[in-house]
């Protein structure tokens, strides 16, 4: 049973298929606002097969296990909080105390193994985006835990699933002034956690040429394409269960659909910043509206 | 630590062959190194074996975005050589021709910039209103690229009168989409921050390291050979400004662009008026011989001043056809600009001037500081390899 949760339902097969729907509704939604046709249904299940019946090229000089290591790891880390995200929106009773702690670690091993990965590759473009990787992880983090502080102080909880409850009863954290600083926050960290524009600066095509992911191809890539399909939905998932819930419910999808067609219209609305912009603007722009947004919290606000 | 960032020979920035090798301390870069010669194709020997008609068509295909740049400033030359005037309708279709290529090759430019800066709804949308201008090309001319319109002593196909008002309206819708991308660039905070006071290249420089076009333009330069040297098209019968920018940076080279393209709106309008009132079909004075002597022509293609040579001894094929394309100049000048930004802003400076290589590449083989191979002996060298083939066979 334990395993079906986490390879079928809510694990990784679930979350896949969505992300991958997502990632077309991204594709598709983009390209119009572009003026353009866009893919068909089924073209990021396309990629994916592409990629998974290519050979795996490995390059001369990297540390070979790192490399091959990191796109798995960054899966498997996904897949797990995955099924624990999926599965206090089933039941709440799966939840177990501090679970939003383990997932907000889990949620930053893929940017981990982005950096890992990279570096093990030995190209000087792939070292030049691990750098602004670790340089954005270490911006937006900040902020994120900041705006994440703010649910627990106003529900003295530190489990999903009664931080849910609270919103069940009392309604959701960001319908308070408080809250929805710290919504506002957390959904520009989670557009810089998903590397979409204007925080897409490890991979700035145009500039290193993919950064972080130009030695992986193949299933390698693969790998990391599915992470980042799993993130486009467990992502916003998981702040709606903290920020904005219930979300167990037909107008849960409509409010996931809302934070998807704000990454999008951001994403399309943006040039790329240089990694020193995103730095300041995440130290001294989100951050201190964080500190803000924690003392009206502790007001009662 | 020095370490070298390669943006080249095979790099998404510019989809065309050039090496620049950034010396990088962290994200800062210390040096440039730019490399280029991957795509020598030797059009001016192919052009003295060649007809001077047909030479027309053979430098319409250095550079498929200056399709018309070219060959304007060869039968400039040509014509100057001669000392053929040409007739007033020819005038005013070269310069509407003229300006329609730099409208697309703007648009095109202004487009990939935004590509580069990350902000791909700019670019799909310039690309988007490009398509008004190709087609009123090809209304024209018959093609999107490559017109073939310029011919010696003239031009090759006319305007009809009663087409006038309708590519007139087409031309029109120009002007709010490119208010819309003027809006779109100096309001945008993001895009400002990305672009304001980067890749600096002050007036000392740009004259220093000979930049033309709107490179120049926008460090503050006051040149067009359009406006300085009109000779042979319409460009002193209708009313249009030079815009000039002094900040030099990114964000000048971006307005500069956009500034000129309302410009030469203007200039299509009024050409067109001007061919109202001409008789139609009169549009080339025949020219039978080609007399010994030597002629230049400039033209200012969307990059900059486009310079030809032509020498002809009396024979039917040009002597010796000398060709300079402003991005040889532009693109050195990066040398300087990008110096003192990080990677994301060499990236943005490098992709400024507009750099355009396949007009660029020149071949010297070049070794210890001295010319490795004279003309004769790369004759030779050509000719022995074409009897080792023919020898396999």
């Amino acid at each position: 049973m334990v395993l079906f949760y986490y390879v079928v339902f809510p694990g990784f097969l679930a979350v896949f298929v969505a992300g991958g729907i997502a990632s077309w509704v991204e594709r598709k939604l983009t390209a119009r606002i572009q003026a353009r046709v866009g893919p068909p249904f089924l073209q990021p299940f396309y990629d994916i097969k592409k990629l998974f019946i290519k050979e795996i090229t490995i390059p001369e000089h990297s540390t070979r296990s790192i490399f091959m290591f990191s796109p798995v790891v960054a899966f498997a880390a996904v897949t797990v909080v995955s099924t624990i995200v999926g599965l206090n929106l089933i039941n709440r009773a799966y939840g177990f105390n501090g679970d939003l702690i383990v997932c907000v670690y889990l949620l930053l091993i893929p940017s981990v193994c982005v950096v890992l990965g990279a570096s093990a590759s030995g190209n000087p473009l792939a070292s030049l985006g691990a750098s602004r990787e670790i340089k954005l992880v270490l911006s937006y983090e900040l902020a994120f835990w900041t705006s994440l502080a703010i649910p627990v102080l106003k529900t003295h909880q530190l489990k999903l699933a009664s931080i849910m409850g609270f919103q069940a009863q009392n309604g959701a954290i960001a319908s308070s002034l408080s809250g929805i600083i710290a919504f506002i926050v957390a959904i520009i960290c989670m557009q810089a956690k998903l590397a979409r524009v204007p925080f897409d600066i490890p991979e700035a095509e145009t500039e290193i040429s993919g950064g972080a992911y130009i030695e992986y191809s193949g299933p390698l890539l693969g790998f990391f394409k599915i992470t980042q399909y799993m993130m486009l939905v467990i992502l916003p998932l998981f702040l709606l269960e903290i920020f904005w819930g219930p979300v167990n419910s037909p107008v849960g999808i409509l409010k996931y659909l809302l934070l998807l067609f704000i990454i999008i219209v951001l994403e399309n609305t943006n040039p790329r910043l240089k990694i020193d912009q995103a730095v300041k603007f995440f130290w001294f722009g989100l951050f201190p509206l964080g500190v803000i947004g924690i003392i009206l919290a502790m007001l009662g606000m | 630590m020095r370490t070298i960032i390669p943006v080249g020979p095979y790099h998404p920035l510019q989809e065309e062959p050039e090496f620049f090798e950034l010396e990088v301390e962290g994200e800062r870069v210390t040096k440039l190194n730019i490399n280029i010669g991957y795509n020598h194709r030797g059009i001016e020997k192919l052009s003295e074996g060649m007809h001077f008609d047909q030479v027309t068509f053979l430098v319409e295909r250095i550079c498929g975005i200056c399709s018309t740049s070219h060959p304007f400033a060869y039968v400039q030359a040509v014509e100057d050589l001669a000392g053929i005037e040409i007739p007033l309708r020819a005038k005013y279709i070269r310069c509407i021709i003229g300006e329609l290529e730099r409208i697309h090759s703007h648009l095109l430019w202004f487009g990939l910039a935004g590509h580069f800066i990350g902000y791909n709804t700019l670019w799909m949308w310039a690309w988007k209103y490009r398509e008004i201008v190709l087609d009123l090309c090809e209304q024209i001319s018959g093609n999107r690229n490559h017109y073939a319109m310029l011919r010696i002593g003239g031009t090759r196909r006319d305007i009809l009168n009663k087409e006038i008002d309708e590519l007139k309206e087409k031309t029109a819708t120009l002007i709010p989409a490119l208010n819309m991308f003027k809006g779109a660039v100096v309001d945008d905070p993001v895009v400002a921050a990305r672009t304001k006071g980067v890749g600096v290249l002050t007036k000392q420089q740009a004259i220093d390291y000979c930049v033309l076009g709107p490179t120049a333009r926008a460090s503050g330069i006051d040149i067009d050979s359009r406006r300085d040297s009109p000779h042979n098209s319409a460009y002193n019968l209708v009313e249009w400004n030079v815009p000039v920018l002094e900040e030099g940076d990114v964000f000048a080279k971006v307005v500069v662009r956009i500034l000129e393209m309302l410009e030469s709106v203007k200039i299509i309008t009024q050409s067109l008026d001007g061919l109202r009132d001409l008789k139609e079909g009169e549009i080339w004075n025949e020219v039978w011989e080609i007399p010994p002597g030597e002629g230049i022509g400039t033209y200012e293609a969307p990059r900059g001043e486009v310079f030809h040579y032509v020498r002809s001894d009396g024979g039917n094929t040009p002597f010796r056809h000398k060709i300079r394309a402003p991005s040889y100049l532009n693109v050195l000048s990066n040398e300087v600009a990008v110096v003192g930004g990080d990677v994301a802003d060499a990236c943005i400076t490098l992709a400024a001037v507009d750099p355009c290589y396949c007009c660029t590449d020149r071949m010297q083989a070049v070794e210890d500081g001295k010319v490795k191979y004279n003309w004769k002996q790369l004759l030779q060298l050509s000719q022995e390899k074409t009897k080792k083939i023919k020898n396999q066979i």
